[in-house]
């Protein structure tokens, strides 16, 4: 690396540090660390909307539930991202065996992509959303007010060019270096994620289309590119912790996410039964639907599998029970809550229910939130100078894994009641109640998911707290 | 697996499963934009709508609504608002909110005046034009 290569680097990591192979990897702490702050955020905005479930008036007129929403699921997907940057930029260099292409570009990078999301979120908190979007070129192309797309138009040029920047920089680290199915596999995600991100650019007046289209950024991110991005990282932790043969792990790899393109495409279907599309998707979604627990499952399957199979002990047991974790939670979200309104003739009742958010909150929390954190906890160690943490730090890292899990299942379970009880009042009832009048009835389950919110932020604040706890290092 | 189950078979699967797939979802997408016209022929797409659709999105009603089942869960579906409430119901409300009842869920003051409410109504009563296949199953959504 040449003298301002190194000088680009964060200062800490200007020394050496002889647990990571590759100097220019020590990029993506910075990416973790934005991650898990953004994190933090998002769960506080979760507190606020779930009180405001059932305590209506929280904080209005300050910040309306709407408002509050926008940053709560922005600040998910920001904080995934910059999870996914952060992983790609330590395991392509890794992968590859060679340095990344420009550790600068990818400071810069950051600083940019961490500004501009700062100051989205100002915006929403600061402005009426209608001002932001008159400010920021809504009216030359109006792609606002769509769920997951709110961000102003510069903000979605801004996430572009953040993305070419990254995908420019790994790209040309990935073409003069080993070609691994890891790291191609990941390479494909992050591409296909740029790609169908350029659809938040598509909103045609007629709804229908909208909605359709809306659609090939939502599903195919999280029920499509994504899963390739996930299993790359799952795999990548999988060979460096388990030790088992790479040509096993990757054969694994290359079956489960052919398994999530092949019923996932056609599996988008199941967002078109309602909102003014043909008939036949009716049958086309639910049955290729149907099946997309099948990756999700194999996802587990592998990771235990190769975890049984390990031909080393790997000190890092923390980042070994995320990975299972993952496995676990990501077909139990994805797969398993997915499965129960999937199937049309179910979907009918479900459609727009709280059913929805239940599966939303296991799944993202089960399948992204959890790779990334399992992606965080085998590197951070290594980006800090150490093989693994210390026995202290691992046993409460695990604690934070147990109760930010559980509090999970319980907001999941809390949302399924709630809409057993929405959809047999308000849908399957002889003499339907109105929404107003159905939510009464939920109260009580909305308070026990404030209180499983409440046991997630202390298993949150226990996991960052673990990043700060010393002790005897393990041999 | 197998031995005799190769990476490379399993890669095979992944490329050719993949392009294949994507491959009948476009013939199926184009198959679906020339038939929404008439799967929609009732509903009227008007220059008011459209300006509704744009009041709609600025002001993050899905933040909040469903619209057709799609949005957030906090407050009553509005794809077919129209029909159970009618155009004057929804103008009267938006004007008298926020409710201000203790505790209640409270829905912010637009401040829309009544030509961006009528353009507001005209998109409510388009989005209940949509040919959902009989979704919603009763009329409170």
């Amino acid at each position: 690396m040449s003298n301002a290569t190194v000088a680009a680097l964060p200062a800490s990591k200007a020394t050496v540090n002889d647990q990571i192979k590759y100097r220019s990897q020590a990029v993506a702490k910075p990416y973790f660390v934005a991650a898990i702050g953004l994190f933090i955020g998002q769960i506080l905005f979760g507190l606020i909307i779930g009180l405001q479930y059932f305590k209506g008036d929280f904080l209005f007129p300050a910040i309306p539930f709407g408002t509050a929403r926008m940053v709560h699921t922005n600040l998910l997907i920001v904080w995934l991202l910059f999870g996914f940057m952060g992983a790609g930029y330590f395991l392509i260099p890794e992968e590859c065996e060679r340095e990344l292409y420009s550790p600068k570009l990818a400071i810069i990078t950051f600083w940019v992509f961490l500004v501009a999301g700062a100051l989205t979120i100002v915006g929403y908190l600061g402005l009426p959303y209608n001002v932001l979007a008159h400010l920021t070129g809504n009216d030359l192309l109006p792609t606002m007010g769509r769920g997951y797309l709110e961000q102003p138009l510069i903000t979605k040029v801004g996430i572009v060019l953040v993305a070419l920047s990254f995908l420019f920089n790994l790209s040309m680290t990935l073409l003069s270096g080993r070609k691994t199915s890891i790291s191609i596999v990941m390479m494909l995600g992050l591409w296909g994620l740029a790609i169908f991100f350029l659809f938040s650019f598509v909103n045609p007046n007629n709804l229908v289309l909208d909605k359709y289209f809306w659609w090939w950024v939502v599903h195919l991110w999280v029920e499509g590119v994504w899963e390739l991005i996930m299993g790359a990282m799952l795999a990548f932790v999988l060979v460096k912790v388990t030790g088992v043969d790479r040509e096993i792990i990757e054969k694994w790899l290359y079956l489960i996410i052919a398994m999530t393109l092949i019923t996932g495409i056609i599996g988008t279907g199941h967002h078109y039964f309602w909102i003014g599309t043909p008939g036949y998707w009716q049958l086309l979604g639910s049955v290729f639907s149907a099946l997309e627990p099948v990756p999700f499952f194999m996802m587990t399957v592998f990771a235990f599998n190769m975890v049984k199979r390990r031909r080393r002990e790997h000190p890092n047991q923390a980042a070994t029970l995320w990975a299972l974790g993952t496995g676990v939670m990501s077909f139990l979200g994805a797969g398993v809550w997915g499965f129960l309104g999937t199937l049309s003739v179910v979907n009918y009742y479900t459609h727009g229910t709280q059913l929805t958010a239940a599966h939303g909150h296991m799944a993202f929390y089960g399948a992204y939130a959890m790779v990334v954190l399992t992606m965080i906890s085998y590197t951070m160690p290594l980006l800090r100078g150490r093989e693994a943490n210390s026995a202290a730090a691992q046993k409460l890292e695990k604690t934070a894994f147990w109760v930010m899990t559980l509090a999970i299942v319980g907001i999941t379970l809390s949302l399924t009641a709630a809409a057993v009880t929405q959809v047999s009042l308000q849908r399957l009832s002889a003499s339907p109640l109105p929404f107003m009048e159905t939510q009464q009835h939920i109260m009580p389950m909305y308070w026990a998911r404030f209180g499983f919110g409440l046991c997630f932020f202390t298993g949150l604040m226990m996991y960052v707290t673990s990043f700060f706890v010393t002790g005897k290092r393990e041999s | 697996m197998s031995a005799s189950f190769t990476k490379s078979t399993a890669r095979n699967i992944f490329y050719g499963g993949s392009v294949f797939f994507f491959l009948i979802f476009l013939g199926l997408t184009v198959d679906t934009t020339m038939a929404v016209p008439s799967h929609n022929a009732k509903a009227q797409l008007t220059d008011a709508a459209v300006r509704g659709k744009k009041i709609w999105e600025t002001r993050n009603c899905a933040g909040c609504h469903t619209l057709i089942g799609e949005g957030a869960f906090f407050a009553p579906e509005l794809g077919n608002v129209y029909v159970r409430r009618g155009p004057e119901f929804i103008k009267g409300w938006m004007k008298a909110m926020p409710t201000n009842v203790p505790g209640r869920r409270q829905m912010p003051q637009f401040n829309l005046n009544d030509a961006q409410l009528d353009d507001l109504v005209a998109f409510l009563k388009y989005s209940s034009q949509i040919n959902t296949n009989n979704w919603p199953p009763n009329i409170e959504g």
